[in-house]
């Protein structure tokens, strides 16, 4: 045993202690072999090679392995993993391993680390590495992410229609909240954002339309593609980004919380609670959201207009009028409907869906939006071919 | 749904070769044991034996891999949907975080459960909810916000809100989880105070030995190695005559076990 001065203790070394790590092997007739390690073995200091140990345990294997550091000036958990490599090295090839000349504080900490045998009962194996076996579960957990959104759909249709019928369970205050969150407080980054889109929409058909001299055909092109298309579409995207992904954190926190359950053992249905609430505000609020996104388009492409291709503002005005029917109108606005019901199914699913760990609200809230944009993507794709084939 | 043959007039709650699992991963299987009205039922056991997992079977939260829960001799989960929710009327919990609501203050959670069950009107809604604040000693704290509080006072509000409708059975998961020694003690005596002055049966999941030893009349100790009960009675009989050395290792934090069978590791030295 070393004494005290010789840094037998885990953590700040003397001043004068920085020796570089190095160890020495022995092996006398009796077949015993000594292993002595000194210097400062820590995370942070250049290890010796352990090669010759190896070899050494290796060819001609001995029967007893002595591990000894009568000159060891600091260690750490470093230290415990290499001797605990040596010595399941040593096990494995039936050798006796001898600690007894170890630092005290090394001994115990190494019977503590084997004290409690690994348990191999678990059930849980490390991932299983081959593609055939991810695919499989990948499209399980399709078909599972399926039967859920089928659950949740049914779950809020009934909810919904017990709010038709007049008996809503939500309080009041809680809707208006939402309205709010959804709605007013959505309208800064809706003005930008539409204003922008009417400008590069303008932009991007102005230049074609000069070379025919058709400057003031910028109005329909703006006009007809912010009402029909893209005043819905970039809402909808907006409003995913801020409402759903809040609301999936929302519920998913909750869940974490113990909250959802506290609702469910009390007989409260969190679908009449949480859910119904958030799709009313969507739903009422994503038409008027759309319809500003659509106005402040059409500006923005006025702007361009008026400013860059000589074109008066009553002329654009004359123009938008004359191309953009109330149909128009009346076709981004059931898309915006449709688009606020899609995104506050998301958002509700996957905050249900949530697991019991702040990773997992990450998860949520990304899953939710990510969601929402393919929802709203196929639901666009569809519902413009069908208008397109009704010839509406 | 048949009443339970063996259920005296007394068992309030019954467990009926109940099985838990988490996929096919069992936690815990075959229990039997019932609940007296009236009595403080401790549920004991180390951690990650399942005490929280079986509180879930007991709320309806969690549907059991095999057998049943009887309430007053109805299966709950036998029951149809409205029944089962009657039945859960009669019950309030308090969550091991306390799980208020955090976006409504204090008067607001313990009302909602009013609210939704009641016909009162919102005047006479607010005065019972104030009443069990105060109950509670949280007189003066209305209009908080749950995370305004401390963990003690956030379980006091959460006992306010199982208690909003003056339920039969209240159920506590980890009551002294988080506790300093002292708001612990206070809560044990709060329990204690609910069954002799409301004559609520009360359910406790609990590791602390001190609130067991408090509290309860009668116990059940789920071991998660043999994956069933080991061990049934009032904790008091328990310490004196069990001889499951792992029921007098808990109940004696180990200094049986190491008393009796002395250094359990006779490889020292070795790795």
């Amino acid at each position: 045993m070393a004494s005290p001065n010789d840094g037998q203790q885990p953590g700040f070394p003397a001043e004068s202690a920085a020796h570089a790590p190095f160890v020495d092997v022995r092996r006398d007739a009796s077949g015993r072999l000594a292993v002595s390690f000194g210097g400062d073995w820590r995370i942070g200091s250049a290890l010796p090679d352990l090669t010759p140990v190896h070899a050494a345990l290796s060819d001609k294997t001995p029967q007893i392995l002595v591990l000894a550091a009568p000159r060891l000036s600091a260690w750490d958990s470093r230290f415990l993993t290499q001797l605990m490599g040596l010595a399941d090295l040593a096990e494995s090839r039936g050798i006796t391993v001898d600690t007894a000349q170890l630092p005290r504080g090394v001994c115990s900490l190494l019977q503590l680390a084997h004290a409690v045998p690994e348990r191999m009962d678990t059930g849980r194996e490390p991932d299983d590495p081959s593609w055939l076996a991810a695919v499989g579960r990948w499209s399980q957990w399709l078909v599972q992410d399926f039967r859920d959104l089928l659950a949740f759909v049914g779950e809020a249709t009934l909810s919904m229609g017990s709010v038709v019928v007049g008996k809503a369970r939500f309080r009041r205050v809680d809707l208006l909240r939402l309205m709010q969150d959804c709605g007013a407080m959505a309208l800064p980054i809706v003005s930008l954002i539409s204003l922008l889109v009417g400008l590069i929409l303008a932009f991007v058909g102005a230049v074609q339309l000069q070379m025919f001299g058709a400057q003031v055909y910028i109005a329909d092109l703006v006009g007809l593609g912010m009402t029909r298309e893209m005043g819905a579409l970039m809402t909808a995207v907006i409003v995913s980004g801020r409402s759903g992904a809040a609301f999936a954190a929302q519920l998913g926190t909750m869940n974490v919380n113990q909250e959802i359950d506290a609702f469910k053992a009390m007989g409260i249905s969190t679908f009449d609670f949480l859910v119904v609430p958030r799709l009313l505000a969507l739903i009422s609020m994503m038409p008027i959201l759309c319809l500003y996104a659509m106005l402040m388009g059409i500006i923005g492409g006025a702007i361009v207009a008026v400013a860059f291709f000589d074109i008066s503002v009553s002329e654009y005005i004359t123009e938008t009028l004359r191309v953009v029917q109330m149909r128009h109108f009346l076709i981004g606005l059931f898309k915006g409907l449709v688009f606020g019901v899609l995104v506050g199914t998301a958002g509700c699913l996957r905050g249900m869906q949530c697991g019991r760990s702040a990773s997992a609200v990450g998860d949520a809230a990304t899953s939710a939006v990510v969601t929402s944009i393919v929802f709203i993507v196929v639901a666009d794709s569809v519902l413009t071919l069908v208008f397109n084939r009704l010839r509406l | 749904m048949q009443p339970n043959p063996d259920l005296g007039e007394t068992a309030y709650i019954a467990v009926r070769d109940l099985t838990m699992a988490f996929a096919d991963r069992v936690i815990q299987r075959d229990l039997n044991f019932a609940v007296r009205r009236g009595e403080i039922f401790v549920v004991m056991g180390g951690s990650g034996c399942g005490k929280s997992t079986l509180l879930r079977h007991l709320l309806g939260l969690q549907q059991p891999a095999k057998g049943a829960v009887f309430y007053a001799a109805r299966s709950l989960w036998e029951s149809p949907p409205s029944e089962r929710a009657a039945i859960l009327r009669k019950t309030g919990v308090l969550f091991q975080s306390g799980a208020l609501w955090s976006s409504m203050t204090l008067v607001e959670n313990v009302a909602l459960p009013l609210g939704q069950f009641t016909d009162l009107p919102p005047g006479e809604i607010e005065a019972i909810a104030r009443l069990k604040l105060a109950l509670v000693g949280l007189a003066g704290f209305e209009e908080y916000y749950p995370a305004e509080l401390s963990g003690g006072m956030q379980k006091r509000a959460g006992l306010a809100r199982a208690m909003a409708l003056d339920p039969d059975i209240l159920f506590f998961d980890e009551p002294s989880a988080g506790l300093d020694p002292l708001s612990a003690k206070r809560l044990d005596d709060l329990i204690l105070s609910l069954r002799d002055n409301l004559g609520a049966t009360i359910v406790v999941v609990t590791h602390e030995l001190a609130s067991i030893f408090a509290i309860a009349d009668n116990s059940i100790f789920l071991d998660a190695e043999s994956q069933t009960i080991i061990a049934t009675g009032n904790p008091r009989d328990l310490l004196a005559d069990s001889t499951d050395v792992r029921v007098r290792e808990f109940l004696t934090r180990g200094r049986h076990y190491r008393g009796d069978r002395g250094p359990d590791r006779a490889d020292e030295g070795r790795v």
